[in-house]
């Protein structure tokens, strides 16, 4: 049996121990977003155009290849890489460029992008372009929104009906 | 004297103060191995309960915790707190054990293996405890669940964003029954697995932490569980931001620097942390003695030297030199860890063997054969004058025998106590030592950790090969004590000093023959 001297000690111990497993089980505490602040979070799933158009062969063309390759229009597989902004209150926010994935970069692109912006009423305007060979924006998408503390506006975009969806 | 670097001599003070709370038995710096596998049945104890409460759904996944933590809280939310508790003091006692191993220098040379499976093993930890969080599905489980997400979507192996899951409409049942099986099967699995590695290379292998100990710590988390109970965050809410949370640093501490690093940033801060941890065995490596080597001239099989190892470097088998014998021992040098241990363990290491001609033994290390060894405690103890007559046995990694000589007090030091035969002992009475001191690595952390343990053995309880009983006791003294513990030796010394002296007129009670085979 301890003596009592010893217990004393071990019950200090515990108690540190303890009150180290204790504090930094909670503490100290994270503070990820002041109440000023919330999130907007961009989550795109999009593929982007081929880099070239479609070339139709000829019948000159079609006649030079065995008969087992002629296929009568030859597509690029690279496609564009996507290149999306968005602005609030006319300030970029997000501003990126993603190549696509894959070997021969014919893969769609996925985005997942989160800033913290203050709270409040704001403009925001999306800018998108997914065809290298346009200039500007494909796409271009503006909503006037109204941000709470720690609320989270997610950007999307609806392939189905070729635009944004801001919720 | 050996110089002692800043890290280690403040470990060691911590260990003497803990000595003093604890005793050596129960230190909690000896046994932070067998400690964390405790925390670890308290944690399989306590989760098992709580999932048998737990509901594997979206919805239900939340009310479920919260009936546990509220409605049943004088025990499911015990349950709770015991299980979130012992898993973080799991982290403690495992991040206590490497810090233990680094001020020791016990993780290079021959422990490589142990450091570098044990680095990822606390990982595997770590992400069980984060797949832990996920469960709650309050808001920082939310947080934990796509953060985690954003850095899996940074691997290459990913295809998809993975984060984009936790977005409204998204999420489905099915997420909570994969996050159930992952927290309850197969990260376990994984993690004893991993354990199973981590030890691959010992021997004597401890599980179970000393009962004292293990109530203490039971109690003090039951107590933790009691005054500060773990309860969750609000539900998560796709729509919102967790914006306040007290996270388990324990576990979630990197989470945080995504808000300031991307998750390939991250990533790579971690994988290279993990890295360096990994290859510092060869941070510069160490060197480790000559492999023990078997005479089979002197070896008839016994194998206790393979009982004793504590590093599961000698096996048995089958005679190859048709000898009488049925079995030979043979050793694996790529495991010994030179620590001499099986020397003390072979019979045939008995000085009072081969007189006047060379002594071997059935299994020796070249760089202090057993010869030498008697060579030079006939020479040390020949060159003692005075009264009492002292002869002091220590070890390389404890506190430095050399400090104590005297003109009348010799010493010696092995490459562990555990490497010296009891006959030693006897041989050094018979031949002029007035008494016996033996040192060594402090009780319960042996540099080789089993040397101290085998040596009280052979001397008091009779494990092979035993100290005889005529051998007079009371001239034999076992002192242990680190490198920074001078004082205390050279007063314990003293004090046997003194005790020698009194003994003076009564003769030693020793073999009288010439062979001193037990």
């Amino acid at each position: 049996m301890p003596s009592a001297k010893r217990l004393i000690l071990q019950l200090v111990n515990y108690t540190l121990f303890m009150g180290l497993v204790w504090y930094f089980s909670f503490s100290p505490q994270y503070v990820r977003l002041t109440p000023e602040e919330s999130m907007i979070t961009l989550a795109l799933s999009h593929a982007g155009k081929p880099v070239q158009e479609c070339h139709r062969k000829s019948q000159e063309e079609l006649a030079k290849l065995p008969p087992n390759m002629r296929v009568l229009e030859d597509c690029p597989r690279e496609r564009s890489p996507v290149k999306i902004e968005v602005l609030m209150d006319k300030n970029p926010v997000i501003d990126d460029v993603v190549d696509p994935p894959g070997l021969y970069k014919d893969q769609g692109v996925d985005i997942y992008k989160s800033v913290k912006v203050p709270t409040g009423d704001h403009e925001i305007e999306i800018r998108m372009n997914d065809n290298i060979r346009v200039k500007g924006a494909t796409h271009h998408y503006r909503k006037s929104v109204s941000l709470e503390s720690a609320q989270l506006l997610v950007i999307q975009f609806n392939s189905g009906q070729n635009q944004f969806v801001i919720r | 004297m050996k110089s002692v670097n800043p890290i280690k001599r403040g470990y060691l003070a911590l260990e003497a103060w803990f000595n003093i709370s604890f005793g050596a038995e129960w230190n909690p710096l000896y046994h932070l191995g067998t400690l964390t596998f405790f925390f670890f049945w308290v944690v399989l104890i306590s989760g098992i309960y709580l999932f048998v409460f737990f509901d594997t759904s979206l919805t239900g996944a939340y009310n479920s915790v919260q009936y546990l933590t509220h409605d049943q809280w004088y025990f499911g939310g015990v349950m709770r707190s015991l299980h979130r508790y012992a898993s973080d003091a799991a982290v403690m006692t495992i991040v206590l054990h490497m810090f233990r191993e680094f001020a020791l220098d016990r993780y290079r040379g021959f422990r490589w293996f142990s450091w570098l499976t044990g680095v990822p093993t606390l990982w595997f930890v770590i992400t069980l405890g984060i797949t832990g969080y996920w469960l709650v599905w309050d808001e920082l489980g939310l947080y934990v669940a796509v953060l985690s997400s954003q850095l899996m979507d940074a691997l290459p192996i990913v295809a998809g964003s993975m984060a984009s899951n936790f977005l409204e409409g998204q999420l489905t049942d099915r997420f909570f029954t994969l996050m159930a099986f992952l927290h309850l099967l197969g990260q376990p699995v994984l993690l004893i697995f991993a354990l199973w590695i981590h030890v691959k290379r010992l021997s004597h292998v401890e599980i179970s932490a000393p009962r004292g100990l293990a109530i203490g710590s039971f109690i003090a988390l039951l107590a933790l569980s009691f005054i500060w109970p773990a309860v969750s965050h609000a539900p998560a809410d796709l729509h919102k931001v967790p914006a306040v949370l007290n996270l388990d640093w324990f576990y979630l501490n990197i989470y945080p620097a995504l808000d300031y690093l991307t998750a390939g940033q991250t990533w790579i801060i971690t994988t290279g942390i993990t890295g360096l941890l990994m290859i510092m065995p060869w941070l510069p490596p160490k060197k480790t003695g000559t492999a023990a080597e078997v005479h089979l001239d002197e070896c008839n099989g016994c194998g206790q030297c393979a009982v004793d190892c504590p590093f599961d470097a000698i096996s048995v088998q089958t005679r190859t030199d048709g000898a009488r014998w049925e079995y030979e021992v043979a050793v694996n040098e790529k495991l010994c860890a030179a620590c001499g241990i099986c020397v003390g363990s072979c019979h045939s290491s008995n000085p009072f063997r081969s007189s006047g001609k060379v002594l071997e033994t059935g299994i020796d290390m070249p760089q202090f054969p057993i010869d030498e060894v008697r060579s030079r405690t006939k020479a040390a103890l020949d060159a003692l004058t005075g009264e009492t007559r002292l002869i002091v046995f220590g070890c390389d990694h404890a506190f430095d025998a050399a400090e104590l000589k005297s003109r009348n007090i010799a010493a010696m030091s092995f490459l562990c106590t555990g490497m010296v035969p009891p006959t030693l002992v006897e041989y050094a009475l018979k031949n002029g030592a007035d008494g016996v001191f033996i040192t060594g690595c402090r009780n319960g952390d042996c540099y080789y950790r089993y040397g101290n343990v085998w040596m009280d053995k052979r001397f008091n309880e009779g494990r092979k090969p035993m100290l005889r009983e005529r051998v007079d006791r009371s001239r034999i003294h076992v002192f242990r004590a680190a490198v920074t513990d001078g004082r205390q030796i050279k007063n314990e010394l003293a004090g046997f000093s003194i005790r020698i002296a009194a003994l003076q007129n009564a003769p030693v009670n020793s073999a009288s023959g010439e062979d001193g085979n037990a």
